[in-house]
């Protein structure tokens, strides 16, 4: 699974980091057909996380409610300098990671 | 008298069959898991009793969309985000997907903010309710409506 993280690279201290992914995944409803009529299996992202130096700041539980392609964009206050990471598993168990670089001054 | 007996025999049987068999997410303890996913049922599995007042939070949706497969979202909640007061989650509920509970987010106070955005999938033109819970424990909403002219889930989206 590809993902495109976007976070500003320096911020000050007790800013507020914006942080942009995009996963590539079709969040398959389960209730599309395919050409010969066999239903698809819903499969979606249902677990996404993020870390910043370690600790969990932001967790989601997602159902096909979100749309295919998930974009999520949330804030974190900048502590120290260090990564915003991101983990995600959808229902077939395939998982993703994505990372970034933060660099925290003053 | 007996023929309205048959008539609500007649009424029991003509339920679709999907009615009686809707998929079954985490019921809470003490909630039916019928209605677990009607709009009020996965409100109630959140609540567990408690009471939710309008405000604090702010949904924003679009007033109508062309179609329903990608749907910008954006959901805030007035709080200072300290330790001490936070957002530890937001749910958000819609009216007519076939899963009524569309996403939980976890927050805490180490985002600064409680603001996130996204892009949702919606079967219609619906209600979309946003559903908070503050480190106090209580719980405050809002809702939006949008006009959706082309369903999701019924194809490609």
């Amino acid at each position: 699974m590809t993902a495109r993280i976007q976070v500003p690279p320096e911020v000050r201290r007790g800013d507020l980091i914006e942080v942009r992914i995009l996963i590539q995944h079709p969040m398959e409803t389960g209730f599309r057909y395919d050409s010969l009529g066999r239903q698809t299996p819903r499969n979606v992202i249902h677990r996404f996380e993020c870390r910043y130096g370690g600790v969990e700041v932001f967790r989601a539980s997602m159902g096909a409610g979100i749309a295919a392609n998930p974009y999520l964009r949330f804030f974190v206050r900048a502590g120290e300098s260090g990564d915003i990471e991101c983990r995600w598993v959808d229902q077939e168990n395939v998982s993703g990671f994505a990372s970034a670089r933060v660099t925290v001054s003053g | 008298m007996r023929r309205r007996l048959l008539a609500a025999l007649l009424a029991l049987l003509a339920l679709p069959r999907r009615a009686l068999a809707q998929p079954i997410m985490n019921p809470a303890p003490g909630i039916d898991a019928r209605t677990i996913n009607t709009p009020q049922g996965a409100l109630q599995s959140i609540l567990k009793g408690a009471s939710m007042r309008r405000g604090r939070v702010r949904l924003e949706l679009p007033s109508a969309a062309e179609n329903g497969h990608s749907v910008p979202m954006t959901v805030r909640v007035d709080s200072p985000m300290s330790e001490a007061d936070h957002v530890r989650r937001i749910d958000l509920v819609s009216e007519k997907n076939p899963v009524a509970l569309m996403a939980s987010f976890f927050l805490g106070p180490h985002m600064g903010r409680a603001e996130i955005e996204s892009r949702v999938r919606l079967n219609g033109t619906q209600r979309v309710t946003a559903l908070a819970q503050l480190s106090d424990g209580s719980f405050w909403f809002d809702a939006a409506d949008i006009a959706v002219n082309e369903s999701a889930c019924l194809d490609g989206g």
